[in-house]
């Protein structure tokens, strides 16, 4: 027991990849923002912003914030169970795993190998592969929960934990397809119950994979660097089941005014109004940890990532709802206001709260106490929030903007527009969703040098296991 | 009973076993298990001991 330490190795691996994708990912999307502005840069037709497109969502999602979530659930999950991660070899399979799926993804989408489905794009094979990473990683965690040696289990593991069923679930039913050659297969469902198994498949990608994934981070991070427990458990008992009984329904908000029955439609804007109330359990419970302690925020960039992140979280998970009443959604759908409302998200909660969550990691995992600069942790903050703000801005304004412009008419009933003025009408604010873009990367790019000189002359470290106090087991 | 009875029920009960959650989780008696599970976080510290890692004499100077 003395000698035992905390498996270290895979979440450092993990943690740095988060930091290497996450500028895969975020080059790709400036490309693909790039092509929009200037269409010659569509050089060739792997390169190609309908192929790059896919490249870049998967990235981003599953590449850098994939190894964000393994990342810290195995180390959230090893710390607050006072086990080692049960079954090492599977944990290790696990990054290797995930790392090929991602060079395959990288390989494969620009060749134009696809089978169409949103956030769903790999081909078989890839889905195979994906499968058994995703049992491993479930045994792992499990196994590490099963065998920990305090009574209760951790808040945030409920989150990560109910993270990883569902999305083995959701990956399981959408990817159900018939194989017709080795980078060919058809949805096995076909009209529109391929369209609601998909977009049943798609909001929760983002309902646990980009949520209850990420909440678990933040339960763990937020009072560790706040240095305070979260502000109430019972909220965070509450509003996990919460998520979990609603979130399921709210799929149908994405193919509102389609073939979709009307009474599907409504259940979806109904429960995705209802999901405002634990989207806001979450952030609250997150804010209000810091409660009696704001002026932490000042000092501590760290920080400044993580209560950002909270507040974007909350920003986006109350316009959501909004955009899901189908009133609104006849102006926001197929604009630009619904890519913006997806990088709030993305950029706003998921990526900063896993910045957030690096900066605390790195270090420990060499042995050190913080990053070896400070300064440039909170000039990264600054350049990221800039690039945030100019990314939603732009895109609120040109989605408002097409959306107006698509849906006016004349007085005899034909259409104001035709579709290629609102396109050219949208080149300011693409331009500026280039900037936004590019600063974001920056900010990640500077993130990379912090990195690289903490790491450098320090050895790996590894943490030796504690009886918990109180000695509970 | 067809199936859409089973729909309807299954979605009863989980909304009945949601009230229950919740009812429990404000009754006093979940109330001490909470109070241990949120210190879980703080049960050790995770920050390194100083000569853990090896130290170069220009590490750790914060800019």
């Amino acid at each position: 027991m003395q000698s035992q330490t905390y498996n270290y190795k895979v979440v450092r691996q993990f943690a740095i990849m988060t930091v290497v994708w996450g500028i895969v990912g975020m080059l790709v999307g400036v490309i693909v923002a790039a092509q929009l502005v200037w269409p010659e840069l569509n050089v060739a037709e792997w390169l190609h912003f309908g192929r790059l497109r896919p490249l870049h969502t998967n990235a981003v999602i599953f590449a850098f914030g994939g190894c964000a979530l393994f990342a810290t659930s195995y180390y959230c999950v090893q710390r607050t169970c006072h086990t080692r991660l049960f079954a090492p070899g599977l944990a290790a399979f696990t990054f290797w795993g995930w790392q090929l799926i991602i060079v395959l993804a990288a390989v494969t989408l620009p060749l134009g190998w696809t089978s169409g489905k949103e956030y769903a794009e790999l081909e078989w094979p890839i889905d195979i592969l994906i499968t058994l990473v995703w049992v491993s990683y479930a045994i792992v965690f499990f196994g590490t929960v099963g065998t920990r040696k305090t009574t209760h289990i951790y808040v945030a593991n409920w989150f990560y934990g109910a993270f990883i069923i569902t999305v083995a679930l959701l990956h399981l039913v959408n990817s159900a397809e018939i194989p017709v050659s080795l980078g060919k297969s058809y949805s096995a469902y076909a009209g529109v119950q391929d369209a609601m198994i998909q977009w049943w498949y798609g909001h929760n990608a983002v309902g646990f994979f980009l949520t209850a994934g990420f909440l678990g981070m933040m339960y763990y991070f937020v009072p560790k660097q706040a240095g305070r427990p979260v502000y109430s458990y019972r909220l965070s008992v509450v509003h996990f089941w919460a998520l979990i009984f609603t979130y399921m329904w709210a799929g149908p908000h994405h193919l509102h005014y389609t073939a979709l029955p009307d009474w599907t439609q409504s259940i979806g804007m109904v429960f995705s109004l209802i999901l405002l109330a634990p989207s806001w359990g979450g952030m609250i419970n997150g804010i209000m940890t810091l409660s009696g302690a704001w002026h932490k925020l000042r000092t501590d960039p760290i920080l400044k990532f993580l209560i950002t992140s909270l507040s974007f979280y909350g920003m986006s998970t109350f316009e959501g709802p909004m955009m899901s009443i189908k009133t609104v959604n006849a102006l926001s759908h197929y604009t630009d206001w619904t890519v913006g409302h997806v990088h709030s998200g993305a950029l706003g909660w998921v990526a900063m709260v896993s910045i957030g969550a690096m900066y605390y990691l790195i270090p420990r995992m060499y042995g050190k106490t913080e990053m070896y600069s400070t300064k440039l942790i909170t000039t990264h903050f600054w350049i990221a929030t800039i690039g945030i703000v100019l990314y939603i801005a732009s895109m609120w304004i040109s989605g408002v903007m097409q959306g107006l412009m698509w849906r006016a008419t004349n007085p005899d009933g034909t259409l104001t527009y035709s579709f290629v003025e609102s396109v050219k009408a949208s080149y300011p604010f693409w331009a500026i969703r280039v900037l936004g873009g590019v600063l974001f990367l920056t900010g990640m790019l500077i993130m990379f040098y912090n990195m690289i000189k903490t790491i450098a002359g320090q050895k790996a470290y590894e943490a030796p296991v504690l009886a918990p106090a109180g000695a509970h087991a | 009973m067809d199936i859409n009875d089973a729909r309807t029920v299954v979605t009863v009960l989980g909304f009945v076993c949601f009230i229950g959650i919740s009812l429990w989780a404000y009754s006093g008696r979940a109330r001490k298990g909470f109070d241990e599970a949120a210190l879980l976080p703080f049960s050790e510290d995770d920050l390194p001991a100083p000569d853990a890692g090896r130290q170069t004499k220009e590490g750790n100077k914060n800019g």
